[in-house]
């Protein structure tokens, strides 16, 4: 008896992986790509970052069950499947980025650098070295994503503890404040040193100014300079339902990504960008109709999206794997969005933008769906129904794209076949 | 049981159903549409990690009333655990919601997806808000 179950539990197992092989562990790609099911239910995996050696590295939104908050991934017999799977770490947060031996990780509060050894194994996991320290974090936007720039800079998204910059925040009426006092610490993009220890604000730069909250980030290495994805603000319509429709807050304002250098601003709270005017329109916190433009000294977005999708990840692909159009281009990991209700929701999936010299070229499309599990074309009606939500993005040293789910924690592994 | 127990039974019943009726949970379904679905959903489930679940939510079909109305009429960003999670967003105060309003959307939610709590009467809300 006990043999036959044991006989029956290694069919279904078979039958399990073979299946997953065939239905692209039940993603939607582009002719010629497969994916694999890398690993399932390591926790709520946020960024991944991946070493010369294909080791992969995943941070946790929170410790899982077994109390650890930094996973280690490796697949030591190739099948696309990670075979060997440890964690340290206690501390929640999204960042996590491999620079040859130094690991970096982020905590909601602040940043730690993790030495690796020859086997990409963690060296000091009880003793990292605290590079940045004492970030705000105040319930809203808390995640710090990282990104360096190959300089001796780390890069840190600190998002805005607010909506929309309200004197009290998400109260129907309730007037932007003037100047957005949030601005001073948060709703931006800090620079730092990526050697020095113990940092705080003051041994940084505010580099960027005016994002509500980048959860996405990367450094390009062909234009040398940092792009983000921003998340638009939500409730446009609940507080000012004779300004907006339901219909209308679901398509405003857009999902944006902007090229950012030294010292520039995007325009977060006063304005916000509308994709069917295609201009920066004033906010109503700040007197704004839904016409009246603004944010004269406010960047343009280089791409932009449907609203409230959540871009997590950015990644500029540079490997050799996949078809010369991907060369260079950008893949977005879109969590999904919640504030499309009582509409269907949208994102709940992996984008590319075409990149020719450094700028887009040519329009955005879907390149791995089915994320959510729904059948067929189904949209997501309720976020808690979608089984995967994207919201990590990393290159393998092959050229396969891994992407990390925060729901139970997927990695799917994609990859070229020729 | 005789026939004096029954009529008595039916009478409060009828009473209870007097005070909350189908259309008073109506009306909190309404003022759920355009107040908290947005955050909530239309199937209560919430947004993971975001916006805490109302369906099957171990407080809102419990007994500390005086806890929801509080909740409803300040708004609510503590993050503190709710069945084991944490949800990083602000919930939005009404402080113009009425008892009545209070209760019958606390009637909504407690008796709507897989919820079988009890209703709420405006009494009980009062009560509850008079409590601090
Ligand atoms: C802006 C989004 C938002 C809106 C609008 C909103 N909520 Fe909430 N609600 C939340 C969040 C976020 C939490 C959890 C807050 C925390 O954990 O600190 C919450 C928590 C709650 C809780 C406590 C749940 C528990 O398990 O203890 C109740 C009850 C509740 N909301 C009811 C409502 C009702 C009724 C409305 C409409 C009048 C509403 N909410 C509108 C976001 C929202």
């Amino acid at each position: 008896m006990k043999n036959v179950k044991i006989f029956l539990a290694l069919v279904f197992a078979a039958i399990n992986i073979v299946s997953n092989a065939q239905n692209n562990a039940g993603l939607k790609l582009p002719a010629g790509f497969k994916a694999s099911l890398f690993a399932d239910t390591i926790g709520s995996a946020r960024h991944i970052a991946i070493t010369s050696n294909g080791v992969v590295f995943a941070k946790l939104m929170y410790p899982n069950k077994a109390g650890k908050s930094i996973i280690r991934l490796e697949d030591k017999n190739n099948d696309g499947v990670a075979d060997k799977i440890s964690g340290w770490g206690k501390y929640g947060g999204t960042g996590i980025f491999v620079k040859g031996k130094s690991l970096y990780a982020t905590s909601n509060t602040g940043v730690f650098l993790y030495q690796l050894n020859d086997q990409d194994e963690v060296v000091d996991p009880l003793g990292p070295k605290t590079i940045v320290e004492g970030l705000i974090d105040r319930n809203q936007h808390e995640s710090k994503s990282i990104t360096l720039d190959g300089q001796g800079n780390i890069y840190v998204n600190i998002g805005a503890y607010s909506n929309a910059c309200q004197e009290k925040d998400r109260m129907p009426g309730s007037k932007g404040m003037m100047p957005c006092p949030v601005l001073d610490s948060a709703g931006g993009i800090w620079k730092f040193d990526s050697q020095k220890e113990n940092q705080v604000y003051g041994d940084g730069i505010r580099y960027a100014t005016g994002l509500r909250n980048v959860v996405g980030l990367d450094w390009n290495t062909q234009t040398n300079s940092l792009f983000v994805t921003q998340h638009g603000r939500d409730q446009l319509s609940s507080f000012y339902p004779k300004l907006y429709t339901a219909d209308q807050n679901a398509e405003l304002p857009a999902e944006t990504m902007y090229e950012m250098k030294q010292g520039d601003n995007a325009g977060w709270p006063y304005v916000y960008f509308d994709p069917y005017q295609k201009k920066k329109i004033v906010s109503p916190e700040y007197g704004g109709d839904g016409i009246k433009e603004g944010g004269e000294n406010a960047l343009d977005p280089i791409a932009f999206f449907p609203a409230h999708m959540a871009p997590n990840a950015l990644l500029f692909y540079t490997g050799n794997q996949f078809p010369e159009k991907y060369k260079n281009g950008a893949f977005i990991a879109f969590h999904g969005s919640w504030n499309r209700a009582p509409l269907p929701q949208e994102g709940y999936f992996v984008a590319f933008v075409p990149f020719k010299n450094g700028k887009p070229n040519g329009e955005w499309e879907i390149f791995a769906n089915g994320f959510s599990g729904l059948t067929g074309d189904e949209k997501v009606k309720n976020p808690r129904n979608a089984k995967a939500r994207p919201c990590g993005l990393a290159q393998g040293p092959d050229g396969s794209l891994y992407v990390s789910d925060d729901n139970k924690g997927a990695i799917f592994k994609i990859s070229y076949a020729k | 049981m005789s026939y004096n127990k029954v009529l008595i039974i039916i009478i409060l019943m009828g009473g209870f159903a007097f005070n909350v009726s189908a259309q008073d949970i109506t009306k909190g379904k309404k003022i759920y549409e355009t107040r908290c679905l947005v955050c909530h959903q239309a199937d209560g489930g919430g947004v993971p990690n975001m916006n805490a679940p109302l369906d099957g939510a171990s407080n809102v079909v419990g007994t500390d009333i005086a806890r929801l109305v509080r909740i409803i009429k300040k708004g609510y960003s503590e993050r503190v655990a709710l069945d084991g999670f944490y949800y990083s967003n602000a919930m939005t105060a009404n402080p113009d919601l009425k008892d009545a309003d209070i209760a019958n959307l606390l009637s909504y939610i407690r008796t709507s997806w897989s919820n079988k709590a009890s209703t709420i009467t405006a009494a009980q809300v009062k009560a509850a808000g008079s409590k601090k």
